[in-house]
């Protein structure tokens, strides 16, 4: 068990949200799509220049980039 | 007759919960698209008839939350409180019911009557979801109908309820949500402080606004302060100190806490059997796989061209033949009133003011139904999500959105489109600055209208290269576009990015009805336009080159100079030239070919001495920095109306008669002979052409886009400047090189 930024986790791997960071609009554009904190979230894929991210959560893909995901700290099982 | 009841309802939803299809199945064709007052945002309206009652629907625009940050929530909320619908038809995606729900519980904090449309119960059921409908009802203390909108099943139903609960007229009664144990005292606290001085109370629930106060949302805090401002700032100290609280014991926000507590709502309301999921929730669904494919890391971007070059094949080339029958339209009605009309300046006024100019912008008319038809399957589909995921790390570079690179295309990105759709297809983008900085900078690619001249002028000056000169112009207009956006976002539109979180929604079939109707609103809306401003600004720019008319005295020298040549006619009759018909129809022929040269150069003497020609000899002195002389400053500001005029123009201009766009090869040869001209000067005008102010039905959607006529007006001045400077650079450079001559 260990928490990372969602920025650095893998493509496959698996989470839940300890934490959101972000304020303003931001913070309140990502929790408005239900990134709060115990959610379940799975890297889904990258793309093509390996940004933005897209994220499956709550039975959706969201798609962020990674300055926008360096706001999301996860708890993942094992190491990336 | 007594009039009939009318029920005001408004749909509100997700972006991409099937909302507008609804709306579509609901009121058909009987829909009416306009704009909230002052803003871009579009107001879709329409109606239905039920048991003998009107049911008016308002389709709000789709938003996940109801904040005050994105001018679609505002308009969303304001509606509601100031319109204040008998109800709200929420449609919630059941295939994604925790997300949807936190609108639904905004709408019910609110207070305003609900009936929930629990759609896309179809793809609920294939993802192996099943609802428990009863069980969400009574917890949720609102009715609730299963629907899926593409086929229209439980239409009826979902309008049934909607009328009987509009009918009884409900009260609003705002739900309250337990925030926990450091907000709900507070809550109370300011919820009877609000109560007590009937702050605000008139438009929102009391606690809803202590909830905002909490939340610190711009609009109520601005409100508040208006009506009341000693209490204004009573409960904006209380939010502070709960908020410094927050920060202290726990980290974090009022507005987090509020959110969590939602959510905790939202999963508390969906447990115990009313949400089962039959399947793991990892499986890999079809639109999955197709992502696996189509955002492929290789294939992703491969496909993305080969798709977006379709799209552009399919717009411009099936739109081309229907295009060309309006242009026949317009030219057989223009020869038709040519030979109804006496010659003279009401003949000229409508052949060559109205009909050309309206004409010549009506012809786009299928341009625009192809490119909606297009963009709106892409839309529909799913997929335009997905190019903005994809690309979004290139435009973000230059301060622009993914979605940005639609209008760039449309608007000639590939050689060859157009302006008027490239900037309407931004209506997709729903960041403020990056969508302004877009439409700014999309007429600045290589439309349609600018190839011929380009084509023109690289046949003269540049023979040998054609297709490397092209190719290097669509370069030179795609980095330029990229690099005066980033400038843009620089300096007027500076800021931060606006949040990119986008959701990809599963792929999805359009239904042929939705394409229809997106496509026709658009299309009318162009015409609309065409029809009133653009007339206007055709008979303007006519004038411009028509007055003042030519001296009584010059024109008498060209009708004497008529009078000599046919004077100088053998006379007909005798029995020579019967015997010998060549020789006559020679001389005639002869004859007819100096008369024309006369007409053109009463043409360009007319030219020369209209405003336009004024205008264009005035501004000599500034345009001579990048080698332009008086008849090419007169064409460019002809190409302002349309860029298809310069061709002409310039055929006028240098007493050639007036040219159509195909015959620019002698116009070429012209060109090139004379002395004044040189290849340098070729390419500082294409470069001027590519860049410099946008047409006159570009202009005119620019203002409309963008929600201010200042804005065109930065257009035409901005793009003019840039386009001088280049095309100095290039002369004076290119001449202290020495490549002139």
């Amino acid at each position: 068990m260990s928490t990372v930024l969602l920025r650095h986790m893998a493509v496959g791997q698996k989470g839940v949200i300890t934490r959101v960071t972000a304020l303003g609009e931001l913070g309140r554009r990502i929790r408005d799509m239900g990134i709060v904190p115990g959610t379940p979230l799975q890297i889904q894929g990258r793309a093509p220049l390996k940004d933005p991210v897209a994220v499956r959560v709550r039975n959706f893909t969201l798609t962020l980039r990674n300055n926008e995901a360096d706001y999301i700290f996860v708890e993942v099982d094992e190491p990336a | 007759m007594k009039p009939m009841t009318e029920y005001l309802i408004a749909l509100a939803g997700n972006p991409n919960c099937g909302k507008t299809t609804l709306f579509n199945a609901i009121t058909g064709a009987r829909q009416h698209v306009g704009n909230y007052p002052g803003i871009t945002v579009e107001k879709k309206e329409g109606f239905h008839l039920f048991n003998g009652k009107k049911l008016r629907l308002v389709d709000l625009p789709g938003t996940y939350s109801l904040t005050a940050y994105s001018l679609e929530e505002l308009v969303a909320r304001d509606f509601l409180v100031h319109e204040r619908p008998q109800l709200v038809i929420n449609i919630v995606d059941a295939s994604n019911l925790e997300r949807n729900l936190y609108l639904t519980l905004q709408l019910l904090e609110l207070g305003i009557p609900v009936v929930l449309a629990l759609n896309m119960m179809d793809a609920a059921a294939n993802r192996g979801i099943e609802i428990d409908v009863e069980e969400l009802s009574k917890r949720l203390q609102v009715r609730v109908v299963p629907t899926i909108a593409r086929s229209g099943q439980g239409k009826e139903d979902l309008v049934t309820a909607a009328a009987a609960i509009a009918a009884t007229d409900p009260p609003w009664k705002p739900l309250h949500i337990s925030y926990g144990a450091d907000i709900d005292p507070v809550l109370d606290q300011m919820e009877a402080d609000i109560k007590g001085a009937q702050f605000l109370t008139d438009l929102y629930p009391a606690r809803w606004v202590a909830l905002k106060y909490l939340e610190a949302d711009e609009q109520v805090l601005q409100k508040g302060k208006a009506v009341n401002a000693e209490l204004s700032a009573r409960l904006e100290a209380i939010a502070e100190s709960v908020d410094a609280h927050l920060q202290k014991t726990l980290e974090t926000y009022p507005e987090a806490i509020i959110a969590d507590h939602r959510y905790g709502f939202i999963a508390a309301l969906l447990k115990g059997g009313v949400v089962r999921n039959k399947q793991k929730t990892d499986r890999l669904y079809f639109s999955d796989q197709l992502d696996q494919v189509l955002t492929n890391r290789f294939f992703g971007p491969l496909l993305m061209l080969v798709i977006l070059y379709v799209v552009y094949k399919f717009t411009f080339d099936y739109s081309t033949v229907p295009v060309a029958w309006f242009e026949a339209g317009f030219s057989a009605l223009g020869d038709l009133m040519g030979s109804l009309l006496p010659p003279g300046l009401i003949k000229s006024l409508v052949v060559s003011g109205i009909i050309n100019g309206v004409g010549s912008v009506f012809s786009f008319v299928p341009l625009i139904m192809f490119m909606f038809l297009a963009i709106a399957f892409l839309e529909d589909t799913g997929y335009l999500a997905r190019v903005a995921y994809m690309l979004d790390r290139i435009f973000r570079t230059f301060g622009l959105h993914g979605s940005s690179v639609m209008a760039y295309i449309v608007s000639g990105g590939i050689a060859g489109g157009c302006a008027v759709p490239g900037v309407m297809a931004t209506r997709t983008l729903r960041s403020p600055r990056e969508r302004l900085a877009t439409l700014l900078t999309a007429p600045f690619m290589n439309c349609g209208a600018k190839l011929p001249v380009f084509a023109m002028l690289i046949a003269a000056f540049f023979p040998a290269r054609h297709a490397q000169m092209m190719f290097l112009l669509t370069l030179l207009s795609w980095l330029l576009a990229l690099c005066m956006a980033r400038i843009i976002r620089w300096t007027i539109l500076r800021g931060p990015s606006t949040p990119f979180l986008l959701e990809l929604p599963p792929y999805r079939l359009p239904t042929v009805k939705g394409l229809l109707i997106h496509t026709w609103e658009r299309t009318w809306q162009y015409i609309r336009k065409a029809g009133t401003i653009i007339l206007a600004l055709s008979v303007l720019f006519w004038a411009l080159m028509t007055f003042p008319s030519l001296p009584e005295s010059e024109r008498q020298l060209f009708e004497t100079r008529r009078q000599q040549l046919q004077n100088q006619l053998p006379q007909p009759a005798s029995s020579a030239a019967a015997a010998d018909p060549s020789t006559a129809s020679g001389d005639q022929e002869q004859m007819q070919e100096q008369l024309l040269a006369i007409d053109r150069d009463e043409a360009l003497a007319t030219l020369k001495n209209s405003y336009a020609g004024r205008f264009g000899m005035a501004l000599e002195g500034v345009s001579q920095w990048c080698g332009f002389e008086w008849r090419t400053n007169v064409a460019l500001l002809a190409g302002f109306a349309a860029k298809e005029l310069i061709i002409s123009t310039l055929g006028t201009a240098y007493s050639m008669g007036e040219l159509d766009q195909e015959q620019g090869v002698s116009l070429g040869e012209r060109l090139k002979s004379d002395p004044h001209w040189d290849r340098l000067k070729a390419f500082a005008l294409i470069v001027f052409i590519m860049l410099y102010a946008p047409c006159l039905a570009t202009v005119t959607c620019i203002a409309k886009e963008a929600g201010a006529f200042k804005w065109a007006l930065f257009s035409m001045c901005f793009n003019t400047t840039v386009a001088f400077v280049m095309a100095v650079m290039i002369y004076q450079g290119g001449r202290w090189l020495g490549l002139g001559g």
